[in-house]
């Protein structure tokens, strides 16, 4: 009782000096908070509301009602769209679209980054110019450039099928043709993009390393193996869990733009049919509830492959 | 001998990169050439599938057409608006949050950096976002179209890593010579910080360009729209109806559905050239910009 009357005695002053030092240390920075204050409170409104806004997938939400006095169903919504008839093809045509773009997506910017880094810093420099500039194109004119070049009447593509003797296609009417014209057009605008991260990965690689390569012998080839890839190898790993972290995502803007009532089928994915249900027809529990669900097998990905990573090369996000 | 055998398949591998890269550079330009050469050619050649690369029968006709179209030129000017305004905005919320989360000393920096980290990977979703927008009673207004991406935490974590790479010196310099926090970041900071600021400027200016969604969502009235929802009506909305009318055969209608076709391609040319125009000039930051290291938290 004595030892313990007179050790907070003791601290407590301490405890306050501490605080009072914290004060004094937070009122020190208070031109750096005010620097953090637009940005926290636009996160805090676009981002947390939204965040709290979240509990209508578990209500009745009516308007009339607001927020708070719509009454709770639990997982109401979630099960009826397990039950919906077109709920499995949802899912598959958005692991469909998103396991195919990153099949095709991957691979695609490491090798440009590796050869590109092997020809003269002038063709470098000028192949890059011109790889990055379909990235600042928009989708709305991505997808117009599609239709309009794959267009039977005035597109070249068919052009030049016929000038081969073909008969001309009307590719944005076949459903079979819709998945390779996502994500071969999605490979065209950001593999060059995406590239990026790997040239500065590679901009750190020791030169010191290939003259002592080039010393015993080793060809191009067997210094990029053992010396490039190495040293990119963290950079492709770290872009490797972002990706698979969104593997459950298909964004829903440059779908929406592509689709058609042709190809329906295989285009809608989980984004699109939120966005119809929600916007569109008003469903806003329902809609909010799929969103929800969809965002929670995100962070699940997201986890797993963190953890896998994490496991086998000590590389993670965190 | 090994090294005149070894740099014989050397020369092999350094040749195969140039054709590999030539290749990938033709199926990268091809689409942007053709859509330049089909914008200024006669379009009953483009409807012909005469125009395979380089224009024939030159004509500026698709261009006056897109510049006598009044939904073109207001949309043209609401993101002229929504780009300018969107872009201050951006570089006010997220330039001195990075600055100020470089700070180590910082109380709270650690919990500051996970409340802005999370919404990178969990939100609350489309319809809770929509309702709170109309709640707040920012559904149909310009200012929405500014606001609602104001703050992007990826682009302040690349600025938090460029001003944690700074020589803490200079800071420490300026406030010995009596410089307020403020003065230093803007006296001595933002100077120096030119190659940032252009980054984030053109990523910022082109998103806020480039996007549709939101403006779908939150506007109502046809007179805010940005470019983007105009062109999307012109180019993707009307494919199936121009479709039809192109089976009806070679009529005054067909003549007319020609030139229609045609304003697409110019329609193309003339939204995206400002911004194809601008990057170069920040390209050889982009390398310093987006370093991985800046992803991790």
């Amino acid at each position: 009782m004595k030892t313990q009357s007179s050790l907070s005695a003791v601290s407590l002053p301490k405890c306050r000096r501490k605080r009072q030092n914290l004060r004094l240390n937070i009122w020190n920075h208070r031109f750096y908070y005010l620097m953090l204050l637009p940005a926290f409170v636009a996160v805090l409104v676009f981002s947390y509301f939204p965040m709290y806004g979240v509990q209508i997938a578990f209500k009745d939400y009516k308007g009339s009602l607001g927020l708070a006095g719509s009454p709770w169903v639990g997982f109401k919504y979630f099960r009826d769209f397990f039950q919906s008839y077109n709920c499995w093809t949802l899912i598959k045509n958005t692991f469909a679209l998103s396991i195919y773009s990153f099949l095709a997506g991957f691979p695609i910017p490491i090798l440009i980054a590796l050869l590109l880094n092997e020809v003269s810093v002038r063709y470098k420099r000028f192949a890059q110019t011109a790889l990055y500039a379909p990235h600042f194109i928009s989708l709305v004119v991505l997808a117009g450039m599609i239709i309009a070049m794959l267009s039977p009447s005035i597109g070249s593509i068919n052009a030049i099928i016929k000038m081969f003797g073909g008969q001309s296609i009307y590719f944005m009417s076949k459903p079979s043709a819709f998945r390779h014209i996502y994500v071969w057009s999605g490979v065209w605008q950001d593999a060059g993009w995406n590239s990026v991260i790997y040239f500065a990965a590679l901009s750190a690689v020791d030169p010191q390393l290939h003259e002592a390569a080039i010393m015993d012998g080793a060809s191009k080839l067997q210094r990029i193996w053992h010396i490039n890839i190495p040293t990119i190898l963290p950079t492709i790993v770290i872009m490797f869990i972002l990706t698979a972290g969104q593997l459950a995502t298909v964004g829903q803007e440059k779908v929406l733009l592509l689709q058609n009532d042709l190809n329906l089928d295989v285009s809608e994915v989980i984004s699109t049919y939120v966005y119809k249900r929600g916007i569109l027809h008003a469903n806003y529990s329902f809609s909010t509830a799929i969103g929800l669900m969809n965002n929670v097998v995100n962070v699940v990905f997201l986890l797993i492959a963190n953890w896998i990573s994490g496991k086998v090369s000590e590389t993670s996000l965190f | 001998m090994t090294a005149t055998r070894d740099s014989a398949s050397d020369r092999h591998f350094r040749s195969f990169c140039y054709v590999f890269i030539t290749i990938l550079l033709l199926f990268v330009m091809y689409p942007l050439l053709y859509v330049l050469s089909a914008s200024v050619s006669d379009p009953a050649m483009v409807a012909s599938g005469k125009v395979i690369l380089l224009p024939k029968g030159f004509t500026l006709e698709g261009y006056r057409r897109v510049f006598q179209d009044k939904n073109i030129l207001t949309g043209y000017a609401n993101t002229i608006f929504y780009t300018v305004v969107g872009t201050l905005i951006n570089l006010i919320t997220t330039v001195p949050a990075g600055y100020a989360l470089a700070r180590r000393t910082l109380p709270g920096r650690r919990l500051l950096t996970v409340y802005f980290m999370i919404p990178m990977y969990f939100s609350g979703g489309l319809i809770p976002t929509f309702l709170l927008v109309n709640q707040i009673g920012l559904y149909n207004t310009r200012a929405i179209m500014v606001l609602i991406y104001a703050f992007n935490m990826y682009y302040c974590i690349i600025c938090r890593t460029f001003f944690d790479s700074m020589p803490k010196e200079m800071e420490e310099a300026a406030i010995i010579d009596g410089c307020t926090p403020f003065q230093t970041f803007f006296r001595v900071i933002l100077p120096l910080s030119k190659a940032l600021i252009g980054v984030m400027v053109l990523f910022f200016a082109v998103e806020q360009w480039n996007t549709y969604f939101a403006a779908m969502i939150y506007l109502r009235d046809q007179d805010k729209y940005p470019l983007q929802l105009v062109l999307r009506k012109i180019l993707v909305l009307e494919q199936t109806s121009a479709e039809m009318l192109s089976n009806a055969g070679e009529s005054a209608a067909a003549a007319n559905f020609q030139l229609k076709e045609l304003l697409k391609y110019a329609v193309i040319v003339v939204s995206s050239l400002p911004v194809l125009i601008i990057y170069p000039f920040v390209q050889k930051y982009f390398e310093q910009g987006v370093m991985i290291g800046s992803v991790k938290g």
